[in-house]
């Protein structure tokens, strides 16, 4: 198990280096000066001169890259270019909006898909099957930020039950609830139809496996053995797609934040790319990339932990 | 008798609560989050739409109808060689950190804008000057280098606003001005908050709060305007929407003018540009109203120069070059095209250069010019198109006041260079009789008409959108402001 371990670790290691040298690279060689899009058109050599200077831009890309490295290392994540800000403070304002919101969407995407996935399965070929596969079929066509729109237009314009968009605020959570409510439904329902049909055809495999087969022999009916057998089994796959949706609903919600204007991490990085504020977007994307790659050495270990034939084969 | 008094009492009140309290508190929308607060560095506009007026004032000021009049100095004098301003400025001013504003202050802003390691986006503005000197608290004294006919208005610019060393390193994120309204608080992507400075020198604003929210996303605006989330949209980015606003009894539209001269910016430099023929013949390929019909549904103005034509000294050119096919086909057959040629053309995020892009680009065709179409983000297209010069044509708006002088740089994007138009400017910022300046300046605007420098498009229209009640906004946009110092809401 250590061996495994250090394997992991020195893999996670390797894979954050990668990481870093890739976004540096990527993000620098983006066409337009930081430094002319901040003065725009009137600006004077002089003064370009002056800011480049200031922002460093001056030095050759090695030393920079490993100044930024060096930074992140002693947890500094860089100041932003335009919004002379430490990086970290940004992140941990936009992070109350962003995170709360995916895990919103995904606990309402859950609440919809388990007992729709497990209906379709338990009644294949029904009507309520039917019903449900056509739902979702529709859920997975319609594009989240059309459907954000119909949101806006009945339940903002029309009933005016919430506002068309803004975050209130942690102060008062209730407000805070309300305002994410419309983008996590948003945000929910294509998940949740995904994940429903996830959930149904998993369902069908494991009442075609043998144990199922052997259960219905002692005498259960085909309910009871999906309740008591088949359901347990069946979540593994679903709980891999429950923590894909999380890290596309962390880092995804950028056009459901654009549409109802929240301040979360997507627009944060939307904005920064359009500003060139470079070391905004490397330090985020790194530390979006550092939390999927931590969770994924976690569920790594959470698996040999489980399974030691994992174990023996590392 | 007890019960009756109870009873006039409150009808009393009630009376009041209907009458005396107008809402004081306003909620406006732009599309942009200012980058930063500090107005005297950096060129985004958002900046200035937030904390021009409202919070920062310079010695001068503009007003809505873009006149300049006094701000921070009450009077000036000018010396006989127009080289010497000498400023008084209001007694009793302080910042919004309580600290008083004098001659220092002044001395200090101007001084800093115009330092070496100056990161001020219009340096230019400070050009001339040659030495500032404080002469008593209340008096400070201007040395221009040379004369300036536009040092006045210069001075009303966002850019040139007065400063406080004491406050200068966190102006960014908490800035200190001596406007009616001071900094309360901003909440980064998402609001930003300003409150009533009670302590204010010049009639006290009505408002007492002011939220500013952010809004790019042009379905988001329609939502956030029509279920009133924001009582006002300053650049509202949907034109097609503005007749349902219109005809909706909870709002009102105004349709400003800016100081965007929206133009065809062609590489002056690069064949087949650098013929006069073939920009002649791009200037008559061009359909003006069906560009404003198409991509601004209706709204803007033609324009025949590089020139606004709310300005008193505006010259109507439009007849230079009408839109006629034919002459645009003979004048390239002139000039060795008759099969026509392929060009690039580059337009940056507005939807005045994406829509009226692919409009130009057909009319463009019909004469035989074929364009091959970039769409650009703003910081590729100023790398590409402003700095590198590699392009031939774009759409873009300048939306500078006053900036006809960029035509007497030859190495500006679009590269005319033209030496009798360069001394023309010469002589209009040397000259300071407002006669002779408007002289100057139409012969100015005439002779780039005649060189089909660019294609001139039209002037930028700007729309709000705001609650019906509220009364005293800016209708035009002579700089980047939404001036909140004039505004109340009725009833």
């Amino acid at each position: 198990m250590i061996r495994y371990t250090l394997r992991r670790l020195i893999s996670l290691l390797l894979s954050l280096l990668a990481a870093s040298i890739i976004i540096f690279a990527v993000i620098e060689v983006i066409p337009g000066d930081p430094a002319a899009f901040m003065l725009g058109v009137n600006a004077r050599e002089d003064t370009l001169a002056a800011l480049r200077d200031q922002m460093g831009l001056n030095d050759p890309l090695p030393i920079r890259y490993l100044a930024w490295v060096g930074g992140l290392l002693t947890g500094d994540l860089g100041t932003s270019w335009t919004y002379k800000t430490p990086v970290a403070d940004l992140v941990s304002d936009r992070i109350w909006v962003s995170l709360p919101l995916a895990l919103y969407a995904l606990t309402l995407s859950t609440l919809i898909a388990f007992p729709a996935g497990i209906i379709a399965a338990a009644r294949r070929g029904g009507p309520a099957d039917l019903g449900i596969m056509g739902a979702t079929q529709l859920g997975v066509a319609i594009p989240n930020f059309w459907f954000a729109m119909i949101l806006v237009l009945i339940f903002a314009i029309n009933l005016r039950w919430f506002s068309a968009g803004g975050f209130a605020g942690w102060d008062d959570p209730l407000a805070a609830l309300k305002s994410l409510t419309l983008p996590a439904i948003a945000l929910a329902l294509p998940q949740a139809a995904i994940l429903a049909r996830v959930m149904r055809s998993s369902l069908l495999d494991m009442l075609g496996e043998d144990f199922i087969r052997t259960a219905r022999a002692k005498g259960l009916s085909r309910r009871q053995a999906l309740w008591r057998h088949a359901l347990r089994n069946a979540l593994i796959p679903v709980l891999t797609i429950i923590g894909l949706q999380f890290s596309f609903l962390l880092a995804g919600g950028i056009i459901i934040e654009q549409v109802f204007f929240l301040p979360g991490l997507g627009r944060l990085i939307f904005q920064a790319i359009s500003a060139r504020d470079l070391i905004v977007v490397e330090s985020v994307v790194m530390l979006l990339v550092f939390t999927v790659i931590i969770v994924n050495f976690a569920v790594d270990l959470a698996y040999a932990a489980v399974d030691p034939r994992l174990r023996r084969r590392a | 008798m007890y019960m009756i008094t109870r009873l006039t009492a409150t009808a009393g009140l009630a009376l009041l609560g209907t009458t005396a309290l107008a809402q004081t508190d306003i909620t406006v929308a732009i599309q942009l989050e200012p980058p930063n607060l500090d107005p005297t560095s950096g060129a985004a506009q958002a900046i200035d739409s937030v904390l021009y007026s409202n919070v920062f004032e310079g010695l001068t000021r503009f007003m809505a109808d873009g006149s300049v009049v006094p701000g921070l100095a009450q009077s000036w004098e000018i010396s006989g060689d127009g080289l010497t301003y000498t400023f008084t400025l209001r007694p009793g001013v302080t910042f919004h950190d309580g600290t008083v504003m004098d001659a220092a202050d002044v001395k200090f802003s101007l001084d800093r804008a115009r330092a070496e390691d100056s990161t001020n986006a219009q340096k230019g503005l400070f050009a001339d000057i040659a030495e500032v000197t404080v002469i008593d608290p209340q008096t400070v004294k201007v040395r221009l280098a040379q004369q300036n006919g536009a040092f006045l208005f210069n001075m009303a610019w966002g850019d040139a606003v007065i400063v406080a060393p004491e406050s200068i390193e966190t102006i960014a994120t908490n800035p200190i001005g001596t406007g009616a309204f001071a900094f309360a608080d901003w909440v980064q992507g998402d609001r930003l908050e300003l409150t009533r400075n009670d302590a204010y020198w010049g009639t006290p604003p009505a408002l007492e709060a002011a939220t500013f929210r952010f809004i790019a996303d042009p379905t988001a605006a329609f939502a956030a305007v029509m279920a009133e989330d924001v009582d006002v949209f300053v650049g509202y980015p949907a034109p097609e929407n503005l007749p349902q606003f219109e005809a909706d009894p909870r709002f009102q539209v105004l349709v400003g003018n800016t100081e965007g001269e929206t133009i065809l910016s062609t590489n002056n430099k690069m064949p087949p540009f650098d013929n006069p023929l073939v920009r002649e013949a791009l200037a008559h390929a061009i359909d003006r109203q069906a560009i404003i019909d198409g991509a601004m549904f209706g709204y803007g103005t033609p324009i025949g120069t590089h020139f606004a034509p709310h300005n008193p000294d505006y010259v109507d050119l439009l007849d230079t070059s009408p839109h006629d096919p034919d002459r645009a086909r003979a004048l390239l057959a002139e000039a060795g095209f008759a099969e026509g040629f392929t060009t690039t053309l580059k337009l940056p995020p507005p939807s005045y250069a994406r829509r009226g892009g692919e409009i130009i680009a057909a009319q463009l065709r019909e004469v035989g010019i074929q364009t091959e179409i970039t769409n650009v983000e703003w910081a590729q297209w100023i790398e590409e198109v402003f700095t590198n010069k590699d392009f031939g044509l774009t759409i873009v708006s300048h939306t500078e006041p006053m900036d006809i002088g960029i035509y007497a740089n030859p190495d500006y994007y679009f590269q005319y260079d033209n030496p009798d138009f360069q001394a023309l400017m010469d002589r209009l910022n040397a000259t300071t009789d407002p006669a002779a300046r408007s002289d100057l300046m139409a012969q100015a605007q005439t002779i780039i008409a005649q060189d089909y420098v660019n294609g001139f498009l039209f002037q930028l229209a700007v729309p709000t959108v705001a609650n019906a009640k509220i009364n005293g906004l800016w209708t035009d946009q002579p700089t980047a402001a939404v001036d909140l110092t004039g505004v109340s809401w009725s009833e």
